[in-house]
């Protein structure tokens, strides 16, 4: 089957998000205005009513296919503060699970007079598929999918290191861990690339960091002295230790000691050096709780900001979807 | 149609600084609607008797109109200090169908319940679709339908009148 390019499928004619599935093919308009709409959702915070109507009356549907309480969670505060109605749906307990088809399942959705599905799925490019097979009214957000994608993770670490840094030029960003199965370094990789900043570095060992990322324009570093050396952000990965068991890594005590950041370490970094981690953290396994609890230490306010950001895209994509349909209302009424 | 930006701004002025008087109004929060109503907010900071500075306000996110036609892509700050019990001074460059001050109005609520809310106007186009009226008018517009007003600013701050198609 012939896929559409992802620029395509994520953008209206007028060039405005109407899906949002990928960085790939974003330019930095488009990540700018993601991270500028999400400051001004930032401020709301302080509000004592911390919702605004601009989703009201819209249905948005929660649908993981992966578990993940926390993205799911900050999925369904940023659609309740934009006033949506949200529902949540545990697809290993529904119908999928009884032998009904992912097209029946979204068929049936869409039929509810759904408007907005959050996608969630172990398997790279289930989101894409379902935005091409979807309804062209129901926008569809990304919530990570399988190793290629997480777009939202990306952006409120792009925000993170923006109201931190105050901008991305002359920066030096090190991502460090497992980056083979991480779709977030993946998107990471190419927001901080289209965001401007001077060097990416990739580090871990060779079975986690292979050589064919330097193709997208990242620097690999096998060493964690040479990889953190004068790095103003570092981004620490989960290691998942259902891994640890294959052949990838000899032991957790070995990567710890080899590339876990600890004070020690960290100090290889500039001195107002962030530390990021996109949760949930692996304490003494790629960081030490003195750098996870550390003042150096953005990983609580990378969580607010996730709110913020989700808030932005779902805001920016409905707000998408809405222009193409009366575009397409306003050519049927010029066709009759 | 020729519009005299100075003396309408010497009206709002007068009136405001009356209003204040009579009603009593101390230490009260003026709030400008971005963009053209900050800028004639600050104008009018001279003569209110207040030690607050000028509040901002981006009604984007309250919008009765978003599924007609989308999302603004610039959205301002919203920059209001708390306002349980204050009396709010709300400014805007030009109220029409009365849509934007309903959305002031209810992001204001957001933030909590002011003790009054005082709406200030540098032009009143009439047409009005809610029932909203100003306490403080500049100057009373009456345009043909293809008309309308646009204020340009902060400095120099220069209005003229334009035709939509």
């Amino acid at each position: 089957m012939m896929r559409s390019e992802p620029r395509a499928l994520q953008l209206n004619e007028h060039g405005q998000l109407k899906h949002f599935l990928t960085l790939d093919g974003l330019d930095k308009t488009i990540l700018t205005e993601i991270l500028d709409r999400a400051d001004s959702f930032l401020s709301m915070g302080e509000q004592s009513v911390k919702k605004v109507p601009l989703l009201r009356g819209k249905t948005v549907v929660n649908l993981f296919f992966e578990n993940s309480t926390r993205t799911r969670t900050t999925f369904e505060l940023a659609a309740k503060r934009l006033s949506a109605d949200v529902i949540n749906l545990n697809i290993e307990t529904s119908a999928t699970s009884k032998g009904e088809s992912l097209l029946d399942t979204l068929k049936n959705l869409e039929a509810m007079q759904s408007d907005m599905f959050i996608v969630r799925h172990s398997d790279s490019g289930a989101a894409h598929f379902i935005a091409e097979h979807c309804t062209p009214n129901v926008a569809i957000i990304n919530a990570g999918d399988g190793r290629h994608a997480h777009p939202t993770q990306a952006m409120l670490d792009m925000l993170t290191i923006r109201r931190h840094k105050g901008g991305f030029d002359g920066l030096k960003v090190a991502i460090v861990g497992d980056i083979l199965h991480s779709r977030v370094a993946r998107s990471q990789l190419q927001a901080l690339t289209t965001l401007g900043v001077s060097e990416v570095r990739l580090v871990g060992p060779k079975t986690l960091v292979p050589s064919f990322f330097a193709d997208m324009g990242a620097t690999i570093c096998h060493d964690l002295e040479v990889g953190l050396k004068e790095v103003d952000v570092i981004v620490m990965l989960r290691l998942q230790k259902e891994r640890m068991k294959g052949a990838l890594l000899p032991s957790e005590s070995e990567f710890y000691r080899l590339y876990g950041l600890t004070e020690e370490t960290l100090a290889w970094a500039k001195s107002d050096a962030i530390v990021m981690h996109p949760g949930p953290i692996n304490r003494g396994v790629e960081i030490s709780s003195e750098v996870a609890d550390g003042t150096h230490s953005v990983i609580l306010n990378q969580v607010t900001n996730g709110i913020a950001v989700r808030m932005a895209v779902m805001s920016m994509a409905m707000s998408g979807q809405v222009q193409s349909q009366n575009d397409d209302e306003s050519v049927a009424r010029e066709g009759k | 149609m020729t519009l005299h930006l100075d003396k309408a701004l010497m009206s709002m002025k007068a009136q405001l600084a009356d209003y204040c008087k009579e009603k009593n109004i101390e230490d009260a929060i003026v709030v400008g609607i971005h963009s053209g109503g900050v800028w004639v907010a600050e104008q009018l900071m001279t003569v209110v008797p207040t030690t607050e500075p000028l509040a901002t306000l981006d009604i984007t996110f309250y919008r009765d109109d978003f599924t007609k036609v989308g999302l603004n892509p610039k959205v301002n700050q919203t920059l209001l200090p708390a306002i349980e019990g204050r009396h709010v001074i709300l400014v805007d460059d030009v109220l029409m169908s009365g849509r934007t001050i309903r959305a002031a109005m209810n992001e204001i609520f957001d933030f909590g319940r002011p003790a009054s809310i005082t709406l200030a106007i540098l032009y009143d186009l009439g047409q009005r679709e809610l029932p909203i009226a100003a306490d403080i008018v500049g100057e009373h517009l009456t345009l043909s339908a293809d008309q309308r007003v646009k204020l340009t600013g902060p400095t120099p701050l220069s209005v003229s009148v334009v035709v939509t198609h």
